[in-house]
């Protein structure tokens, strides 16, 4: 038991570390960042601001972990924000009470998903087209719903969920980590990761070997579109309008960024659903810091940039195979049944594919 | 006819179809000025599309070239403003620039075996960034030999203009067309398309040719720029936003397989026009609003693809049909 946190623990170390230089950073030109004061009945500072202005791409990544794990990729989530927005907003504004209104909203993140999965598991497209068909149309779709307008609502209780606060933390600081933990749990204490992760590594192997990867696939897009749909109602909540041009725009390419940074390969196969929410964060400290550092904020896509080329440069097969090189010939990991306990692999191998 | 052309069969006959449509509601549509203008509106997302079908062809994915062209635009505004560079001078400079931008992306895709859409992914960033950096706000070029670019045009039967831009699109596509099946270097990026393994023990150079075709994505999308900076008279970062989706759009609708190793550069030139002929009809119709450019580009792209998969699965189906006749000759004999 104690191994197996010691090795889920190691697993995290790069973001962990990836994290802790940011936020060392933050706080050298900002020296103010890990102040925290209570005030009014919540919590207010810089790092609760990086929890909370990191709610949207934290909530995309926990689906865009699952179906980057089955070795797709969810391009239609920013779109699927638009969508949800539009119809809470569009809902509400109509006179319906919130939860009619929210479950509504989740519906149609969960259709849009059901689609993108029909495509990619159903018909076999590639999911960067499939989703991309979704990309594309789904902001019509969402500006057909708000008739192109920016549609606005005052329904207090709408508010609350973007910007409300309870037990001291703002909900949707709240919410991302309640839907973290539950799919956490989900797909790690049963056997659900498990059959995700080998739908990814190959997935006739794992329908020959019973597995319905069909279903799964399914699901893993249906999920992703649920949390879509969720950080889309937090965002129109936020603002109090449903935006259909902008809302959620390019949220896809930081979700995938997230995922990516969480060690998690593009080409499917292991995840960590933990690892890519702690590379959301890292995302938004960036964005934070830069925001308090006064640096011009013309530099923030550079900046990004240069840390996500850092990120993959250190990701690489051909530089992981330079340092199994490099590395003692002891040292290196044989097929030998050392290795068998499987769980305790070499954690320097995150993002190679397995 | 061979079914690796059905694709584009069917991209021309839908845009033949769609323009015999919209011709019997609005006769104009047909007039050479609507021609010149769909040429000209569409000519930098034309000039880019013809680099991202290479690309797309080879199996990668450039996600960078909207934020190139907003690059080159504001390089272009910003170098034109504060130094006495002749804009020819300037052209040569950005698209150095852009080509070695395309290479580097191309040398990591390759040497750090990334997969292309993240690597591409990060330039499309790092694009958008130094344009950010260079000018935040949108810089007017005010020069004459750009009034005097902008005037060239060859004025068509019936009054309309094949402008500079336009006309320049359409050499660009005639070039990719040859360059892409009529030269070696077209043959080896079919060839990429086809499998890296395969393609490599094949004899084809396949460091070099990954770099060649990100660097040729990497000059068009530079040219897009050049193209862009002349039809708006100006340099905006926040310019170009999304038109890699419209260039992948286009390159599918052109009858490319997104899996590589099959597709036509002449087809992404009719996926083009079919994108403008749908906003120019909206503009037509007056009541329309623009959204609906987006549900019906989302639903051509759907309807292609699912042309594409059945003519995959039917050309397989033909295979296991040969392989079963050939068994039971063997088995005869």
């Amino acid at each position: 038991m104690i191994a197996a946190a010691q090795a889920a623990l190691r697993r995290f170390v790069p973001q962990l570390i990836a994290l802790a230089t940011i936020l060392a950073l933050n706080a050298l030109v900002f020296p103010g960042f890990f102040d925290i004061e209570f005030q009014n009945g919540r919590l207010y500072g810089s790092v609760v601001d990086v929890l909370n202005r990191g709610a949207p791409v934290a909530l995309l990544a926990i689906g865009m972990t699952l179906v980057i794990a089955t070795k797709g990729i969810d391009l239609s989530v920013g779109a699927v924000m638009a969508i949800a927005g539009a119809v809470v907003a569009a809902t509400v504004a109509g006179g319906a009470s919130l939860a009619t209104a929210l479950l509504f909203a989740a519906a149609a993140g969960i259709a849009c998903g059901l689609w993108n999965g029909f495509l990619v598991a159903v018909l076999g497209m590639q999911p960067i087209v499939a989703t991309l068909i979704l990309m594309v149309a789904g902001r019509g779709i969402a500006q057909l719903i708000t008739e192109g307008a920016i549609l606005t609502f005052n329904h207090q209780g709408l508010i609350f969920i973007g910007s409300g606060a309870f037990a001291g933390l703002p909900m949707p600081v709240l919410i991302w980590l309640a839907l973290g933990a539950a799919v956490t749990l989900a797909v790690r204490r049963s056997a659900l990761g498990m059959l995700i992760e080998a739908t990814g590594i190959n997935r006739r192997a794992s329908t020959l070997c019973g597995i319905n990867s069909l279903v799964l696939l399914l699901a893993v897009y249906a999920v992703s579109g649920f949390c879509a749909a969720v950080a889309g109602v937090i965002i129109a909540a936020d603002i109090k309008g449903a935006d259909a041009n902008n809302a959620g725009l390019w949220l896809e390419l930081d979700a995938i960024l997230a995922v990516v940074i969480g060690g998690t390969s593009l080409l499917g196969g292991r995840f960590s659903i933990v690892a890519s929410l702690l590379g959301a964060m890292i995302i938004q400290s960036i964005n934070t810091g830069i925001l308090l550092s006064g640096f011009p904020p013309e530099f923030n896509l550079i900046i990004k940039a240069a840390i996500i080329v850092v990120i993959l440069v250190m990701q690489s097969p051909a530089v992981q195979t330079l340092y199994d090189f490099l590395r003692s010939p002891s040292e290196v990991p044989t097929e030998t049944p050392r290795q068998l306990p499987g769980e305790a692999e070499a954690p320097e191998s995150l993002g190679r594919p397995q | 006819m061979k079914a690796r052309f059905l694709p584009l069969a069917a991209t021309l006959l839908i845009f033949l179809i769609a323009y015999a449509a919209c011709y019997l509601q609005y006769p104009n549509m047909l007039s050479t000025r609507v021609v010149g203008n769909l040429l000209t509106d569409n000519a930098f997302l034309g000039i880019a599309a013809v680099g991202m079908t290479f690309v797309i062809i080879s199996g990668g994915i450039d996600l960078s070239i909207g934020s190139v062209i907003a690059f080159t635009g504001v390089f272009l505004a910003v170098v034109l403003d504060s130094t006495a560079i002749h804009p020819l001078a300037a052209f040569v400079l950005v698209l150095a620039i852009t080509t070695t931008f395309g290479g580097v992306m191309g040398a990591i895709i390759h040497y750090l075996e990334m997969p292309a859409f993240i690597v591409t992914l990060a330039g499309m960033f790092l694009a958008r960034g130094m344009a950010y950096v260079l000018s935040v706000e949108s810089v007017p070029i005010h020069h004459d030999f750009y009034g005097l670019l902008q005037g060239l045009y060859y004025r068509m039967p019936g009054g309309g203009r094949l402008t500079l831009i336009g006309g320049l699109m359409v050499a660009v596509f005639l070039a990719g067309i040859l360059l892409a099946h009529r030269t070696r270097f077209g043959s080896y990026v079919f060839a990429l398309g086809g499998g890296v393994p395969t393609a490599r023990l094949m004899g084809v150079p396949v460091a070099r040719t990954t770099i060649a075709i990100y660097a040729l994505s990497g000059f068009l999308a530079g040219l897009a720029g050049i193209v862009f900076s002349l039809y708006t008279s100006a340099g905006y970062s926040l310019a170009a936003v999304g038109v890699e989706l419209d260039a992948i759009a286009a390159v599918v609708i052109g009858g490319t397989l997104l899996t590589g190793g099959a597709g036509f550069v002449a087809g992404t030139l009719i996926g083009i026009l079919i994108m403008g002929l749908i906003q120019t009809y909206i503009i037509f119709d007056g009541t329309l609003s623009s959204w609906w450019t987006k549900i019906v580009i989302g639903l051509l792209l759907f309807s292609f693809i699912l042309l594409q998969k059945a003519l995959v699965w039917a050309s397989e189906s033909d295979r296991a049909v040969l392989r079963r006749r050939l068994l039971r000759s063997k088995a005869l004999r």
